[in-house]
């Protein structure tokens, strides 16, 4: 029997499933009537122009939008089959679920090593000290920062540089073993090989957790993702197979933005 | 082509200069007052002066350990109580409250600043000390009277007193401080915390880490001015030189003893001993203040804000 990957993905089940999700800042609307399925262990990324909504799409699936004061959700996100906006719905455990690399990277005034322990410490996720070192040790493995670090563990985070940090911030959020991966423009502020490393990562880390990443960049869009969403003015005008996006994109509009007609 | 304003540029600089080299030159003068003033106890006394415990004018004795003392511990009464105080509202501004109480709340404390001294000292004889004298002192010598510090008679007026007094007045300075400088942590903190499924609190812990410079420059700043608070304390401490072990004896602080003294001080020697008493202050507020400075800037920097 012979599969083609692509039929093979298409048996794979939804990990996010969104449906006509509304979002407002105020009186504002920044999201608009989004429906979208994303699936398990594939990497998802949202494109288009400054100020789409996409990066607020993106904090409505870990709830981190709702720390502005001010912000409003209609609609439904599950994932795994529960609706993360449900009342009664454990914050802090959805996030853990749900880890986030943000645009620029955020380490702790800490030591690499309690960059990387600070999530496994607060969740008691680890047994002992022998269990916590391997934790930490495993997850600056599969953000390809360990060989880098192993020998100055306890030097402070802010000595690395900036792609090795992005990559810290992985490994932290790596740590706490999250389900989803959220990525807010990971490399928009490295240098070309520090985003390439960043880049191989993803394509990576994809066989076990299923990444969201925004981007600027459209040719990252076409390297690392599997499908990719492209937003405008709060909408959603297409999601498709990231070739296909790239190719022969079914909206108009896709095609002028893809082709740099605007944006 | 003739250049154009450049006398006027010339003018505008020499302006400025001379407004900005005011400052230096006043330090060095009161410095230099200072020390010629006390010349005779100086030369007299030397470092006995700083160690003896007796304080006796009539007699041309001086020593100014009972004043030192005091003043440090009424000073350290006074962190005990608005350090805890001040970062609990700090953080309840910053990480807590809605916009729409904080803005009312910081208001308020810093009308608590504006507040005269001697207002302060009018309060705190007529409402402080009787609770001090009737409650808090009595509930203290009730349930930890077998502690030293608990014990003696119980008049309202004493180092207690005077150190709550202090803490009231330098809550809206510690507060304000401290409120600024977790203002000054990035949201990308709270985020990267918040993210990996931290809770409110232990959120708070990362906010209070990257701040803790910050803070202690707050607490340092706080400090300095409880050190040199005058008036409230000398209305409320009972101004009497000497080093008890109890709390609710009455004691005396280097700011109090010059403000209460000066009038009377007609001899040279008595004169020569406030005025060094006036120069030990003004090097401890000094050092004091300088280290705080040190502490806020270090914390500024190091989240590439410039705001010291």
């Amino acid at each position: 029997m012979t599969y083609r990957i692509s039929e093979l993905r298409q048996t794979m089940r939804s990990k996010i499933s969104v449906s006509n999700l509304n979002f407002y800042y105020g009186k504002t609307q920044a999201l608009q009537d989004i429906s979208m399925e994303i699936p398990e262990r594939e990497v998802v990324a949202f494109i288009g122009p400054s100020g789409c909504g996409k990066s607020t799409f993106l904090r409505t699936l870990n709830r981190m939008n709702d720390t502005i004061a001010g912000t409003r959700v209609e609609g439904k996100v599950t994932i795994d089959e529960q609706n993360i906006y449900a009342s009664g719905t454990d914050v802090v455990s959805l996030r853990r679920k749900i880890g986030m690399v943000f645009q620029k990277s955020n380490p702790f005034p800490k030591s690499i090593f309690e960059n990387v322990a600070y999530g496994i410490r607060i969740n008691g996720i680890h047994k002992n000290k022998a269990d916590l070192h391997e934790r930490v040790e495993k997850a600056l493995r599969d953000a390809a920062l360990w060989d880098e670090v192993k020998d100055r563990l306890n030097a402070s985070a802010f000595g690395l540089s900036g792609g090795q940090q992005q990559r810290l911030c992985i490994a932290r959020a790596l740590a706490v073993q999250p389900q989803v991966i959220l990525m807010d423009e990971p490399a928009s502020a490295l240098d070309p090989i520090a985003t390439q490393k960043i880049e191989e990562l993803v394509v990576d880390l994809k066989k076990d957790y299923t990444i969201v990443i925004v981007t600027h960049n459209m040719q990252q869009a076409s390297r690392v993702s599997d499908k990719t969403a492209f937003f405008m003015l709060g909408k959603l005008v297409e999601f498709n197979p990231t070739q296909k996006v790239f190719q022969n994109p079914d909206e108009r509009l896709t095609e002028d933005y893809i082709t740099g007609r605007f944006g | 082509m003739a250049k154009t304003g450049t006398t006027g540029d010339k003018i505008f600089r020499t302006v400025l200069l001379i407004a900005v080299s005011i400052i230096p030159l006043i330090v060095a003068a009161i410095i230099y007052m200072m020390v010629q003033n006390s010349l005779p106890t100086l030369q007299r006394f030397g470092v006995g002066f700083l160690t003896g415990r007796e304080w006796i004018p009539a007699q041309e004795t001086f020593g100014a350990l009972p004043f030192i003392y005091g003043t440090i511990v009424s000073s350290v009464i006074a962190l005990i109580i608005s350090v805890p105080l001040s970062l609990g509202i700090a953080i309840f501004l910053v990480e807590q409250a809605p916009k729409n109480l904080a803005k009312p709340i910081s208001f308020m404390v810093e009308l608590l600043a504006a507040i005269p001294s001697v207002v302060y000292g009018l309060w705190g004889i007529f409402v402080l000390a009787p609770f001090v004298r009737d409650y808090l002192g009595a509930f203290l010598q009730k349930y930890l009277g077998f502690l030293p510090l608990f014990q003696g008679r119980l008049t309202g007026i004493g180092m207690l007193t005077g150190g709550i007094i202090l803490a009231l007045m330098i809550i809206p300075i510690l507060t304000a401080v401290v409120r600024d400088v977790l203002e000054v942590v990035p949201v990308t903190q709270r985020e990267a915390a918040l993210a990996l499924g931290a809770t409110k609190w232990e959120t708070t812990k990362v906010v209070l880490g990257n701040a803790a410079s910050g803070i202690a420059g707050a607490v340092v700043l706080g400090l300095g001015r409880a050190i040199g608070e005058t008036m409230a304390v000398t209305m409320v401490i009972g101004n009497s030189p000497q080093i008890s072990a109890s709390v609710f004896e009455p004691a005396y602080t280097i700011a109090s003893v010059l403000a209460a003294n000066f009038a009377d001080a007609t001899e040279k020697i008595y004169l020569s001993a406030l005025i060094e008493m006036g120069l030990v202050l003004f090097f401890v507020t000094f050092a004091v203040n300088a280290l705080a400075k040190l502490l806020i800037i270090g914390v500024s920097r190091r989240n590439g804000v410039a705001k010291a």
